[in-house]
């Protein structure tokens, strides 16, 4: 036997079997087929954790996904997983688990002591206790109120487990495997249709293995599966819909490996995504039991009453010896009816209902009583009523209550559909759709099990009559049986806490307070008070919440509503929905043909886009700067080789490209010759540089256009738009081939004599091959095209080649003698130049004009963002323009995104001027230098300003932007 | 997340597709014609309905068409799809 509180037989177990598992490190025995908290309710165990806020002891309240107090952390180390409800925690041999929130122990725990104090720790505290001093909030109350109040923490190591996702598609996704559920899956897999089950439980059948019902004299989980053995309805076991979105999108996530071992679930994925589209959802989700609000409503040993049942009958555990039944719904009759068949003494049915016409049977009722508080201090021990006008104790170890039913009503509400108040059941239940989906059985609001198959079987039948299918016409449902109606949810009769959101601590005065304080909507009421926003979503708290609200606000609880159910429906780990899009996966990177020689070179890398390019390339014992300044020299005085293959390339085909050219670029492209290149600059409609590049006339009706490397899709993507969507008639069309072409770039006055050995029909003399022109043929052996393009002012050649014959070129360039440079040292080539970035000199509010690049824009022709450049704001002289600054310490490199000051130390607020966009050290100068945006800078050339950053305030001087070569001498070596 | 039935591929995610703002906002043929409060109206100014609204897709994971569809921005439905270019259907509003 495990445990004194087993019964000896009975209960959906293996008694054959005997697992051993840890909780808080005492050893227990339990049954395959047991949960956790079945397990340690056998074993007598009543204190599971400590609550949230005021440390409270707390047990096991329920005997499903409701369960808001019994959260434990499963497993240690990297298979840690915080706060699963005990409840659904299915056992497995050496299974280790631990309370959570508590400290130093479970039984001995300091935080008990807020409990104490717990006048500071009302609803709304955080925004009245802790107010000031402001800076305070960081330092001493946050790290305080984190280490008293909250949950487990969260495993540090990586999850070694693997999640995997799926996409599918069914007629009829049926969610929830009770009678109603398993009654739609079948008819409308009868008819034909493709049916999906999803159902949260280990096996189906919902509540019917919970108690004694029947159907039709067959056992309930006997007739639950022989009813889908026969059809082609696809069963998901362990599966939980917790998202319903548009259009009848429903995701769920289906645990494969629970009640396994860490050791057993080896090699197996733990958890499936499932994103299914449905054409039709039937929501059998059935109804939680609803607690009752009592001063002591929280201590272990208080139960829901079909949860007491449900431990009986699934476990064959007895959760108690005596017990008081609080009854405010008849189906706590039966509960302590099935308790006392099991051995248990019931000592009262309390019935708050005055006029309470349940039949007795023998069982000792009190009509017309209320709970006034429990007895105990860590568990029940004895509940204090009132009856006919006299307080009286009764001894007790279990209270089990019954406040009435509440629908699940989360699915539905998340798929937008509108919910009906209903006096009957004094909760709120499915109303008017918004999808094509319909809520069956206890989810809809209806009981008898009977009216549940029936109403499931005709709604699948229906569904699958809609979408095309042969089933059989719809026969009468049987009539509602009448159920008399629970009382309103009453503010509690006695002294002492009375629990509405167990797992976050909100109790009814908290409610009340909140009303006093002005909260009259549930919206303010939740977040003021918390209530509902715990990790079980107020599964059991929302109902009570806003009745208890309205009741004080005497309305109705139809007037005060309710507020958003959001998914997950229950905690979904973050670890399942990035599936296998993790590591390497999360955000693939794009490699470049010379990516492999750079790696084996000492590279070091830094992110574009989702490209990594090499930054420099440090020799032994150099130091960034170092490298860099060495890399420039190389270029400015022999020659360097830098691996442009990320630029953006699109293939631009079509008797109309010219035109198509002239409408995106600023400047003039009609008369650009075959073989010639051009620098263009694209603008948004806004007037703003949105992307700039080098476009070369391949061919009569063909252009190579080379965009930024972090643009290329967004220039494509630009492109298209305007093609098709405004220019139709335009006959165009491009191609992105930025993959198909490796580039590496030979710049410096030696780039000639360098690349002259491997080039063989191609004069690279800058007489015979001009500046801005493009030649074919072969280089190594290998049909490309080579380009004079140069970014950094010296003689350059840009060697495009077929991606995979690139690197060999790299290798025997790099042999005979050129020096790899990385992308620091172009950026500094290029500022020292003037020449821009996109994304750093500009922002999407920089202009040409602000650029001084004037020259680029034609006057002959209209252009996308012409018109915006003549609006009264872009020809503010006050914009901020492209200008150079010096330090006037020339050892200093300012900090990129500094702010432009007009004096140092002025007291805010102080006027910026602009900001420092590019800066760097240049070996050339052998000085720092920057460019900047600076308000009506191009007027202010030799003016002092000063440089704030978070490193200090540095004087500078703003110069021109063109620091090198403005004459362009060298640019022909 | 919705599915948006693309006229080339057809019925597909939400995630494929990319969406382009209100659909039937065409590009001034004279930009130099129109005052600052004109241009401004064609560049910043949307329609923001709570209702049918005509809009504008590509399906970038798929085909890379642009394509117009009618949709309900408060039931999310579908109401038509039609080419660009096209004129915006004559569809009765249908009910949030
Ligand atoms: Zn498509």
């Amino acid at each position: 036997m495990t445990g004194p509180h087993r019964l000896p037989a009975g209960g959906r177990i293996d008694r054959s079997r005997t697992l051993a598992f840890r909780f808080d490190g005492r050893r227990y025995t339990g049954h395959p087929g047991d949960t956790l908290a079945s397990a340690l309710l056998a074993n007598g165990v009543r204190l599971f954790a400590r609550s949230f806020k005021y440390h409270r002891p707390r047990g096991v309240m329920a005997a499903g996904a409701e369960e808001p107090n019994a959260l434990v952390l499963l497993e240690p180390g990297p298979f840690a997983e915080p706060n699963l409800r005990a409840t659904e925690i299915e056992l497995y041999d050496g299974l280790t688990a631990e309370s959570v929130n508590r400290w130093p122990s479970l039984r001995f725990d300091l935080g008990a002591a807020t409990g104490l104090m717990s006048g500071l720790f009302v609803a709304g505290f955080y925004y009245k206790t802790f107010m000031w001093p402001p800076s305070w909030w960081n330092r001493i109350y946050a790290p305080a109120i984190r280490r008293m109040a909250g949950l487990a923490r969260a495993p540090r190591e990586p999850d070694p487990e693997v999640y995997e996702h799926r996409h599918a598609h069914c007629d009829i996704l049926v969610v929830g495997g009770g009678p109603a559920g398993i009654a739609a899956a079948h008819a409308a897999a009868a008819a034909g249709a493709r049916v999906m089950l999803a159902d949260e439980r280990p096996r189906p059948g919902g509540s019917l293995p919970d108690g004694p019902e029947r159907v039709g004299g067959e056992d309930g989980a006997a007739w639950a599966g022989r009813m889908l053995a026969g059809t082609s309805a696809l069963l998901l076991p362990r599966t939980t819909a917790f998202g319903y979105y548009d259009h009848n999108f429903v995701a769920l996530a289906e645990r494969l490996t629970e009640g396994l071992s860490p050791s057993e679930r080896a090699g197996r994925p733990r958890q499936r995504i499932w994103h299914v589209r449905a054409r039709r959802v039937v929501l059998a989700t059935g109804a939680h039991e609803r607690p009752l609000v009592f001063p002591g409503n929280d201590l272990p040993g208080v139960m829901l009453a079909r949860s007491v049942t449900a431990y009986i009958h699934r476990y064959g555990v007895l959760p108690g010896n005596r017990a008081v039944f609080l009854a405010n719904d008849d189906s706590v009759y039966a509960a302590a009816r099935e308790f006392a068949r099991h051995g248990g003494e019931v000592a009262a049915v309390v019935d708050l209902r005055v006029d309470g016409t349940a039949d007795a049977d023998g069982l000792p009722v009190l009509r017309g009583a209320v709970p006034l508080r429990t007895l105990g201090r860590r568990a029940v021990t004895g509940i204090e009523i009132e009856s006919e006008g006299a307080a009286r104790r009764i001894a007790c170890d279990l209270v089990a209550m019954g406040g009435g039913w509440n629908p699940a009503v989360h699915l539905f509400s998340q798929s937008r559909g509108m919910l009906r108040w209903d006096d009957q059941l004094q909760t709120f239940v499915p109303g008017r759709s918004a999808q094509a989906e319909r809520s069956v059985g206890a989810a809809a609001g209806r009981f008898d099990l009977e009216g549940c198959i029936a109403e499931g079987a005709e709604t699948g039948a229906a569904f699958a009559r809609e979408l095309g299918f042969d089933a059989p016409a719809p026969s009468a449902l049987p009539e509602r049986p009448h159920r008399p109606a629970p009382a309103q949810t009453a503010p509690p009769a006695g002294r002492g806490k009375a629990f509405v959101d167990f797992q976050n601590d909100v109790t009814a005065a908290d409610v009340a307070l909140a009303r006093r304080e002005g909260m009259h909507s549930v919206e303010h009421l939740k977040r003021w008070t918390t209530l509902g926003m715990a990790t079980d979503q107020g599964k059991t708290s929302n109902i009570n919440g806003l009745a208890l609200m309205a009741a004080g606000l005497g309305v109705p609880p139809a007037e005060v509503g309710h507020t958003t159910f959001r998914p997950p429906y229950t905690p979904v780990p973050f670890g399942a929905l990035a599936g296998r899009n993790i590591a390497a996966l999360a955000d693939p990177v794009r490699r470049t043909p010379m990516q492999d020689w750079q790696e084996a070179n000492g590279a070091v890398f830094e992110p574009v886009g989702q490209w990594l390019r090499a930054r420099y390339y440090p020799r032994d014992g150099e130091t960034m700067r170092e490298a860099v300044a060495r890399e420039c020299r190389a270029v400015r005085e022999a020659a360097g080789i830098l691996d442009a293959s990320t630029l953006g390339k699109i293939d631009i085909r079509g008797p109309d490209a010219a035109e198509f050219l002239n409408r995106i670029y600023t400047n003039g492209w009609k008369t650009l010759a075959v073989g010639r290149c051009r620098y263009g600059l694209m603008l948004g409609e806004d007037g703003m540089v949105f992307d700039d590049g080098v476009t070369t006339r391949t061919g009569e009706h063909r252009y190579l256009m080379t965009t930024t490397s972090g643009n290329a899709a967004a220039v494509l993507d630009w492109l298209e738009e305007w093609l098709q969507t405004e220019w139709p008639e335009l006959r165009v069309y491009c191609t992105s081939v930025t993959e198909q072409w490796g580039t590496i770039t030979v710049s410096g006055p030696q780039a000639r004599a360098l690349l002259e050995p491997l080039v063989e029909d191609i004069d690279l003399d800058p007489a015979a091959f001009p500046f801005l022109s493009m030649r074919e043929g072969r280089i190594d052996g290998v049909p490309g095209r080579i380009f004079r393009i140069a970014f950094t002012g010296e003689l350059s050649y840009e060697v495009n080649l077929p991606w995979r014959r690139a690197a060999p070129v790299w290798a025997k360039l790099v042999e005979a003698g050129a020096v790899p440079y990385g992308t620091e040292a172009m950026h500094v080539l290029r500022a020292e130049k003037g020449f821009i970035v996109v994304g750093h000199e500009t922002d999407g509010t920089v202009t040409p004009v602000d650029l001084g690049m004037e020259r680029m824009l034609s006057s002959r022709k209209d252009f996308i963002g012409r018109r915006s450049l003549a609006r009264p704001d872009s020809q503010r002289a006050d914009r901020k323009q492209l200008v150079g600054l010096l330090p006037e310490d020339a050892s200093e490199v300012l900090q990129e995104g500094a702010q432009i000051v007009e004096t140092p130390g002025a007291t805010p607020p102080v006027p910026m001027l602009g900001h420092v966009t590019s800066s760097y050290w240049s070996p050339v100068m052998g000085r720092g230098f920057a460019l900047a945006l600076v308000r009506g800078g191009r007027a202010r050339h030799g003016d002092r300003v000063w440089a704030s950053a978070t490193t200090g305030e540095s004087r500078v001087r703003i110069v021109d932007p063109v620091f090198y070569d403005p004459e362009g001498a060298r640019l022909d070596g | 997340m919705m599915r948006i039935e693309c006229p080339w591929c057809g019925g597909r995610d939400e995630t494929e597709f990319h969406y382009g703002g209100e659909a039937h906002i065409a590009r001034p043929e004279d930009p130099d014609a129109l005052s600052d409060e004109a241009w401004a109206d064609y560049l910043f100014m949307r329609a923001n309905p709570r209702g049918v609204h005509a809009e504008r897709w590509m399906h970038a994971q798929g085909c890379r068409q642009w394509f117009n569809v009618l949709r309900h921005t408060a039931s999310h439905e579908v109401v038509a799809v039609y080419p660009m270019g096209a004129p915006r259907p004559d569809h009765p509003e249908t009910a949030a």
